[in-house]
């Protein structure tokens, strides 16, 4: 009898990781690793061994290509299917897209900004695990971001609002916030970059920014953009293992990346909070059906699982939670109010619309904050809806100062104290700069030199460098056209909608 | 730092409410004692004190076809904890220290 001989064995997931992904590097020879790698160094990062960088993924490029593909045609067969049966329709109000404005304009081009610095960590970081792993997550951020404007921009056809976020988004004064706090990331040393956006962002805050968010769009009869969340999110536990294992890994290769790594810590968190502002707003005031509140959502995604698992696993390494957040903790049952209260005000110049919260809104609202939002809010919508009876629904005609580092317009109040703006001033070379908070105004003394190049939305205005002096010309050049911003109640969305939905008219007129 | 140790924080994943994630999320529950599961909209969240892990054997008995474990790219949404182990036959989140 002969014995068929044996196929090729398969190699385990382990085995292929190391020869498909760590065995292709090779030692330089005639160039010194040095030069081949010349960025790893001068922010006094110490590493020793970049083969104890683990990847507990184990990718490779063949598995990374067929489970992405098959991502995306599960999400653009939801996407088609969306858009053929009139989806649109069934949202619970055209007023819900707000929440997918600000997102596009917001988060969108973030996305193709962190594919650009993962590019950048792919070819710069000096072993060959990070640096396949940096690579999948450029790829994963390109693909986020065209699979976030393909989602959206079916709804581009019939609402305003979606049609120049790109220009806006480097333009725009609220949207310099989320620009800034990535162009801040993007221009700092690789490993600063990865604490920034690896650890910081991807690990300790994206569950906070997308999952409430995403499942807010399942509540809301969007479909695709949960889709496309649950799938960009899918990529998103690989991102938050690569800021997990930096982490780990610069911690544990010397003992002098301790206090470097703890005060990019202190710095990143307090950052990415402040964007997470808009995010608050988002949840508590522009979902038509809410799904949990940012105060919950922030207990449960922050205070539970990062303050009380992850950092208590960090301490290990002699890591204590970040500098400023006590701040953020004691600031969780106002944020939302304070936020939405200031833009519904600026509204008429913010590529999305805004409206006083309804009756059975402000009931949600006061069950969800019982101790702010009857006391503390609550008296200014029904002021405003005095106004409005009277015909004169308020906006904000002049200019806000704005926070030197977070950019927020000086909204926030102080800690423990909600009734009195929290300012603080900081004098260098001579000159005096403003920031909201303890937290900015910390990471502006760090690096004043760095924040005093930030370009401010108010001060470009004033100096003449958006469009023109007068509050027109501004707007022009903002690319905002009619319908989309102001108030919602009688805006151009809101009269569509309901021509659709009271005629029962098979689609809307497009444009 | 008085932390709770690793053995008893709790440590979780969120994974995407679908048909072909039954047989997962289910095979998680009959994997681990004492783990919690919630629905949210869209979304299913498991959580266990310590220790949680996905196994393939016990999917594929639920799901009546090989699966292997990079399956769980398409399944996972979030999770919290530290991914200690992913390898052919199990996936294992736990915390460290």
């Amino acid at each position: 009898m002969t014995i068929a001989p044996k196929g090729p064995r398969k190699l385990t997931m382990k085995q292929r990781y190391e020869a498909l992904t760590r065995d292709l590097d090779w030692e330089p020879s005639y160039v010194d690793k040095r030069d081949v790698f010349p960025h790893t160094e001068f922010e006094g990062i110490k590493i020793h061994d970049w083969g104890k960088w683990e990847d507990p993924f184990r990718l490779t490029v063949d598995a990374y290509a067929k489970y992405q593909a098959e991502k995306d045609k599960r999400l653009y067969a939801v996407l088609d299917g969306f858009a053929q049966s009139q989806g649109h329709l069934s949202l619970t109000d055209a007023s819900y897209l707000n929440a997918m404005k600000v997102f596009l304009q917001g988060v969108t081009p973030l996305e193709y900004t962190a594919h650009r610095n993962f590019a950048y960590l792919a070819r710069h970081l000096n072993g060959p695990g990070p640096r396949f792993a940096a690579l999948c997550q450029s790829i994963d951020e390109l693909r986020h971001t065209q699979t976030e404007i393909h989602t959206l921009s079916n709804y581009n056809k019939y609402y305003g609002g979606f049609h120049n976020y790109l220009e806006q988004h480097d333009r725009v004064w609220y949207l310099s916030v989320p620009k800034s706090f990535f162009d801040d990331a993007l221009s700092a040393g690789p490993f600063e970059f990865l604490i920034a956006i690896g650890f910081s962002f991807e690990y300790l805050l994206t569950n906070l920014l997308f999952v409430p968010f995403m499942s807010g769009a399942s509540f809301n009869g969007d479909l695709p953009t949960m889709t496309f969340g649950f799938s960009a999110q899918s990529d998103e536990s690989r991102h938050m293992t690569l800021g997990l294992e930096a982490i780990k890994f610069i911690l544990e290769q010397d003992e002098g990346n301790v206090p470097i790594v703890q005060a990019w810590i202190d710095k990143w968190f307090w950052r990415g909070y402040r964007v997470t502002a808009l995010v608050a707003q988002m949840l508590d005031y522009m979902l038509p059906r809410k799904v949990m509140s940012w105060k919950e959502s922030f207990e449960l995604y922050f205070e539970e699982q990062m303050l009380g698992g992850l950092f208590a696993d960090l301490a290990f390494y002699g890591i204590t939670p970040p500098k400023h957040v006590d701040d953020a903790i004691a600031e969780k049952e106002t944020l939302s109010h304070q936020v939405y209260w200031t833009l519904y005000q600026f509204s008429h110049a913010a590529a999305f619309t805004t409206s006083v919260p309804d009756a059975e809104h402000q009931q949600w609202l006061r069950d969800n904050y019982p101790d702010t939002f009857e006391q503390l809010y609550q008296p200014l919508w029904a002021k405003e809806e005095k106004n409005i009876e009277a015909g004169g629904r308020h906006f904000w005609r002049g200019l806000p100062q704005l926070c030197q580092v977070c950019q927020v317009p000086m909204l926030f109040t102080e800690p423990g104290d909600p009734t009195t703006i929290c300012q603080r001033e900081s004098v260098y070379d001579g000159e005096t700069f403003q920031t909201c908070s303890n937290g900015c105004q910390w990471i502006f003394e760090r690096e004043p030199e760095k924040y005093v190049q930030a370009w401010l939305p108010v001060h470009q205005i004033y100096q003449g460098s958006c469009g023109g002096p007068t509050l027109p010309d501004v707007l022009q050049w903002y690319g905002l056209e009619e319908g989309d911003s102001g108030e919602y109640k009688g805006s151009v969305d809101e009269k569509n909608w309901n021509t659709w939905h009271d005629d029962h008219a098979p689609t809307g007129t497009e444009g | 730092m008085t932390a709770t140790p690793a053995a008893t924080r709790t440590v979780g994943v969120d994974i995407q409410e679908s048909e072909a994630n039954r047989s997962v999320v289910e095979a998680i529950e009959a994997t681990n004692d004492g783990c919690t599961v919630k629905h949210m909209p869209g979304l299913v969240r498991i959580s266990a004190p310590g220790r949680l892990v996905v196994t393939r054997e016990a999917v594929e008995e639920r799901l009546g076809r090989e699966w292997e474990t990079h399956e769980f790219q398409l399944a996972i949404v979030s999770y919290f904890g530290h991914i200690k182990e992913w390898d052919d036959d199990e996936i294992v989140i736990a915390w460290d220290h």
